[in-house]
């Protein structure tokens, strides 16, 4: 695939990125399709539950189907509190999944939402472990900045709850994040189309993960293809600056400043 | 509060009854609805939905595939005893039932989990009846542990236990619980259960709440539909797992949704549950309660099953032997029930992998193997 922002890299934890698609492993029909993706996408980085991984099995391993090329990404899923995270990561580490490690601490099953205290709890003991973390979080902006404080790579905040599709609902709170965090905002979760995915990336976020639009589409590789279109599209249109958004009617006169003359 | 109160609230109302005076309309209503409320799950499990059936079908699988994918998590159940003091007048290993009874020891608990591990399942159910001087909890215990180098997930479907006694199993490696109320109508529970521990409906009521306080990752719940009128059931099942959803929202909640079978004993069901019906309740539950796993046992033939894949089924058993014994010993005992869908784990995944889904064996990794705790 050809990357054409290649003197825009994305650098986290001192490993730069050509593409800012993260993509995932969960929710294909098949895993076999796990490699068009990457490919048709662009996508450099990828995000595995390490609670499905089984390096012991001769086939039905989702590892075997991960390109080489790709940054593996694994994650916590299925962690309740920080200990469970903390653990769940070593094992991904001693697996031989590298020292990236995506944290989602989540306690509730029904919306699955972060825990944001048990995530910085965790976040602050691996980062000193030298983990290279990205926690998933609520766009809040204290967690963001306790995050900071705790040593992560990036933060991944949601755009709505995991799995729904329903885009970019936390718009506002995200863009208070990019504003005021310095490290890479990577939005995970909630986004359902490759505008969204463009929109996100238009505001100035980072890099987006996708991984339910994608694995659930009907065709996942041709989905994959137009979302890696999409975010370096949006990626493009943020760095051209967009013109300003007039609200309102156009208007000749200056009520407040005529009185200055011209 | 305990779920109790939640069915003492429904005690007087005639549930059935309610549901016959659904209209269509009301039907189309819950569908709309982005959360739908108990009233709209009522509507659903209406004989007026019955005729909506493709739409609540369509709206199923989208959830469905939006909140688990295209995956199908697979299992199997292996019994380690089927010695029982219960008098459960539908089951295969009622007490009076002149079965042969047996008791896998250590070597044999081993040799069945070897051979079920050769087939590549990763999840594993281990069953018993009730008798606890034959079955204690500490053997029950003991054979996870003996199990637990093999089977990343084990659950167990046992008889009710106090929250000690599932924390004693969470220690030993026992991380999904399987427990059915049977029917949630207390006097119909009684006369079904004339002797034996199981006859205490509340404390079985219970159970799952005390399995969540334990620390049991998944539970999983289900009424053995044909008992009392399915509606009822099905009804009080969906409020059982919303009452514990929110109650417990650290633990996954999955639906089994087990028709009665023929078995050994004269006990034949009182209501019978139509295929169609079966996929009213599968649609019902998925509509009203999205993230909850379905459990789809080999009670269920063949081919209807491989058409339930796509409705919203998330887990499924394959390679079963209801006997103990089963998988590694031609000399096996009758089984609890007889199973309508024989086919191997191979097999299985053949068909899942047709129908466009995954068949997914590992869904868990223990944490005990993790350097130090914090």
């Amino acid at each position: 695939m050809e990357h054409s922002n290649n003197n825009d890299p994305l650098v986290i934890g001192g490993t730069e990125l050509q593409s800012r698609l993260f993509t995932g492993t969960g929710k294909y029909g098949s895993d076999a399709v796990i490699p068009d993706v990457c490919r048709a996408s662009g996508s450099q980085v990828i995000t595995v539950a390490l609670r499905r991984v089984d390096m012991h099995a001769a086939t039905g391993n989702v590892m075997q189907h991960i390109p080489k090329h790709m940054q593996l990404l694994p994650n916590t899923s299925g962690a309740r509190d920080a200990d469970e995270a903390i653990r769940i990561a070593r094992l991904a580490r001693a697996a031989g999944c590298g020292n990236w490690i995506k944290i989602e601490v989540i306690s509730d099953n029904r919306y699955l939402l972060p825990d944001g205290y048990e995530t910085a709890r965790a976040t602050e003991v691996l980062a000193r472990e030298g983990f290279v973390v990205l926690p998933y979080m609520n766009p809040d902006l204290y967690v963001a900045r306790d995050l900071v404080n705790a040593g992560a790579s990036a933060v991944m905040p949601l755009g709505a709850p995991i799995g729904t599709n329903r885009g970019i609902r936390t718009k506002e709170m995200i863009g208070i994040l990019i504003e005021e965090i310095d490290l890479p905002i990577v939005v995970d979760a909630g986004i359902g189309k490759p505008s969204e995915a463009c929109e996100a990336m238009e505001m100035g976020a980072d890099a987006c993960l996708v991984n339910t639009a994608i694995a659930t589409a009907g065709d996942p590789v041709a989905m994959g293809e137009a979302f890696g279109a999409a975010v370096r599209a949006g990626r493009q249109a943020f760095l051209a600056k967009a013109g300003p958004v007039l609200s309102g009617s156009a208007s000749a006169s200056s009520p407040l400043t005529g009185f200055l003359g011209a | 509060m305990a779920f109790a109160e939640v069915l003492n609230r429904f005690a007087d109302m005639d549930i059935v009854g309610v549901m016959e005076r659904v209209t269509d309309t009301d039907v189309r209503r819950a569908l709309a609805n982005r959360v739908p409320s108990v009233e709209d799950y009522l509507a659903l499990l209406s004989p007026a939905a019955a005729g909506l059936l493709e739409p609540m079908a369509q709206q199923a699988q989208q959830l469905t595939l939006q909140h688990f994918g295209r995956t199908i998590h697979l299992f199997t159940p292996l019994y380690l005893s089927n010695y029982c003091t219960n008098q459960c007048v539908y089951c295969g290993f009622n007490t009076c039932n002149g079965i042969r009874r047996a008791k896998l020891d250590d070597a044999q608990i081993r040799r069945e989990g070897e051979a079920i591990a050769a087939t590549g399942l990763k999840n594993l159910l281990l069953l018993t009846g009730e008798a606890p001087k034959k079955a204690s909890v500490e053997y029950i215990g003991n054979a996870a542990r003996l199990l637990r180098d093999l089977f990343p997930s084990i659950g167990v479907e046992i008889f009710a236990l106090t929250e000690e006694e599932y924390a004693h199993l969470v220690a030993c490696g026992v991380d999904s619980f399987t427990l059915f109320q049977e029917t949630y109508n207390p006097a119909l529970y009684a006369d079904l259960h004339p002797g034996g521990p199981k006859r205490d409906f509340a404390f079985r009521l219970d159970a799952p709440e005390r399995a969540c306080k334990a620390g049991m990752r998944v539970v999983n719940i289900g009424a053995l539909l044909g008992l009392d009128e399915w509606r009822r059931d099905a009804f009080f099942t969906g409020l059982h797992i919303a009452y514990l959803q929110r109650t417990y929202p650290q633990t996954d909640f999955a639906i089994s949704i087990p028709r009665m079978r023929p078995h050994a004993g004269a006990f034949q069901p009182t209501s019978v549950v139509s295929d169609r019906e079966l996929v009213q309740i599968m649609l019902a539950q998925r509509i009203f309660l999205p993230r909850c796993g379905l459990t789809l046992s080999t009670r269920e033939p063949a081919e209807l099953r491989d058409h339930l894949i796509p409705l919203g089924v998330t887990r499924m058993s394959a390679g079963v032997c209801t006997a103990v014994g089963g998988h590694a010993d031609a000399d096996e005992t009758e089984g609890q029930f007889e199973i309508s869908d024989p086919r191997s784990v191979d097999e299985m995944c053949a068909v899942i992998r047709s129908k466009g889904y995954q068949p997914v064996f590992k869904d868990w990794e223990p944490l005990e193997g993790a350097a130090g705790a914090v």
